[in-house]
């Protein structure tokens, strides 16, 4: 399995070091959303700081919707699902490789929107553990949801749509965990307050992966 | 043939029935193939060819009927059988962004298969030099199928079940095509060819089977090479929907005998039965 997902990881990441769609098209997407919100929120810096935490994670599960789109793209052009299929590769190998794909571009991507949240925002980190912590937390439960979900709706023409309509609402116990941990971990935050989310993503998490590993297959299988 | 050839046939479909939805794919399809036995299945578009060969790859599930394929069942066992069947299908499986060596590369490792194995086969199909290192979004469509046929040939799986092979290709791919067949019969490799433009193919098989409307309705000998005897008495296939048309010397199997009991003669290797 360990060795499949290996193998299924480093195709994805190559294709997207060829294509850059997450660092041309995904990364520039979220510091935009993050500039709109900005705008929205008007001149107020403190207004903008309090706001911070949400809008990062709401920025970053837009960015997940796309990069999964991406990852499920990728295997809809010719044939390339049955391709994997044939291959013999372990059904949980494969969905653990390709959450690991969507993973390694959303620290990317999180790193580029946490920058952008400090200098947009005037967000100041108190606590950078939780920071850290929140983001690995969440990265892993977003990329375990959004790889599942994205097998669900592969096979189905309205995908596009489908996806972020069956994710979004998935995904929203990470942003609640997400932001709650950041309110506690940026300035004028409880350092306390932060653990019990921390667990609440860490249970997500483990749902979310296991139920990956075992329904995968199937679902490549009935897609 | 191999020289230890195991017991079962290599594909052994009795009453398979396939669906896609509710539609059906195979309506009832009894087939036995020999191990290292090279098979022509003839038939017009939309007759059940492609599934027929996507049932044997473990893709297509047998909704009922018996199914074996390298003594596999291909349901439940169909990861162990993907590793061991090497399918050429309309789509070339490639991955865009990749170069035709990474995709190689990428493919024969997915299946477990010998690296090493790959610049010979990259070089027997004219992928070499600065091709290698194109990405497949600039191949054409003739250059795509070589580029599968090179992973086939690096992987050499036990059956290939190859799907209009020749659609594509110029006449000197052809050409290595026809003798990477012939080479595979001779080294005991069970080859199933669906195509309707046997003129092609048919000095490379020595039996043909016709579908029509998802059931194998005919048969007949060819003049190709008998790459390799079959190991469980005389290949045979038949319809579970009645007489076929086809050669004496081909018997047929019945209803009776293409039910879902377990009859005599069953070979060893497992078998699905779905009820």
């Amino acid at each position: 399995m360990w060795r499949d997902s290996l193998l299924v990881a480093g195709k994805d990441l190559r294709i997207e070091a060829r294509s850059r769609v997450g660092l041309s098209q995904v990364a520039p997407f979220g510091v935009v959303a993050l500039v709109l919100f900005a705008f929205a929120l008007g001149p107020d810096r403190a207004m903008m700081a309090k706001g911070a935490p949400g809008l990062f994670w709401v920025a970053v599960l837009f960015c997940t919707v796309l990069a999964v789109q991406r990852s499920v793209s990728v295997e809809s052009v010719d044939g390339a699902r049955d391709g994997l299929r044939l291959s013999g590769l372990d059904p949980a190998g494969q969905f653990l490789g390709k959450a690991a794909a969507v993973a390694v571009q959303l620290v990317v991507l999180e790193v580029v929107l946490g920058v952008g949240v400090v200098l947009l925002y005037g967000a100041r980190i108190e606590v950078p553990w939780l920071i850290i912590v929140s983001c690995v937390l969440g990265t892993v439960g977003l990329a375990a949801t959004g790889t599942l979900y994205g097998a669900l709706s592969a096979g189905l023409r309205m995908r596009e749509t489908l996806l972020p309509f069956l994710f979004l609402p998935i995904a929203a116990p990470v942003l609640l965990a997400g932001t709650r941990v950041w309110q506690a971990g940026l300035a004028g935050g409880t350092e306390s307050f932060g653990s019990p989310w921390l667990r609440l993503l860490v249970v997500f998490d483990a749902i979310y992966v296991a139920l990956g590993i075992v329904v995968f297959g199937p679902i490549q299988e009935s897609v | 043939m191999a020289p230890d050839a195991p017991s079962h046939p290599a594909i052994l479909l009795h009453g398979a029935v396939a669906l896609s939805g509710r539609f059906p794919l195979l309506a009832g399809v009894d087939l036995e193939v020999a191990v290292g036995e090279t098979l022509l299945i003839e038939g017009p578009n939309g007759a059940g060819k492609t599934s027929l060969l996507r049932v044997c790859a473990g893709l297509v599930a047998v909704a009922s009927g018996e199914a074996s394929v390298l003594g596999l069942d291909p349901v439940r066992q169909r990861n162990q059988l993907r590793r061991r069947v090497g399918l050429l299908s309309h789509a070339s499986h490639l991955y865009d962004d990749l170069t035709v060596r990474e995709n190689v590369r990428f493919a024969v490792r997915a299946a477990g298969g010998d690296t090493g194995r790959i610049a010979e086969a990259c070089d027997r199909w004219g992928l070499a030099g600065r091709l290698l290192k194109t990405s497949a979004s600039k191949l054409s469509a003739g250059q795509r199928r070589r580029v599968a046929l090179a992973v086939l040939t690096a992987r050499w799986p036990e059956l290939w079940l190859l799907d209009e092979p020749h659609a594509g290709l110029d006449a000197s791919a052809r050409d290595t095509l026809d003798r990477l067949i012939t080479d595979a019969g001779t080294e005991g490799v069970t080859v199933l060819i669906a195509s309707h433009e046997t003129g092609f193919v048919e000095s490379l098989a020595a039996r043909a089977v016709t579908v029509t409307g998802g059931r194998i309705t005919g048969g007949r000998s060819i003049g190709g090479p008998i790459a390799g005897a079959p190991s469980t008495g005389e290949p045979t296939f038949g319809s579970s929907a009645g007489p076929t048309a086809g050669s004496d010397a081909l018997p047929v199997l019945g209803p009776d005998v293409g039910g879902t009991g377990g009859g005599a003669g069953r070979p060893a290797g497992q078998v699905a039965h779905v009820a």
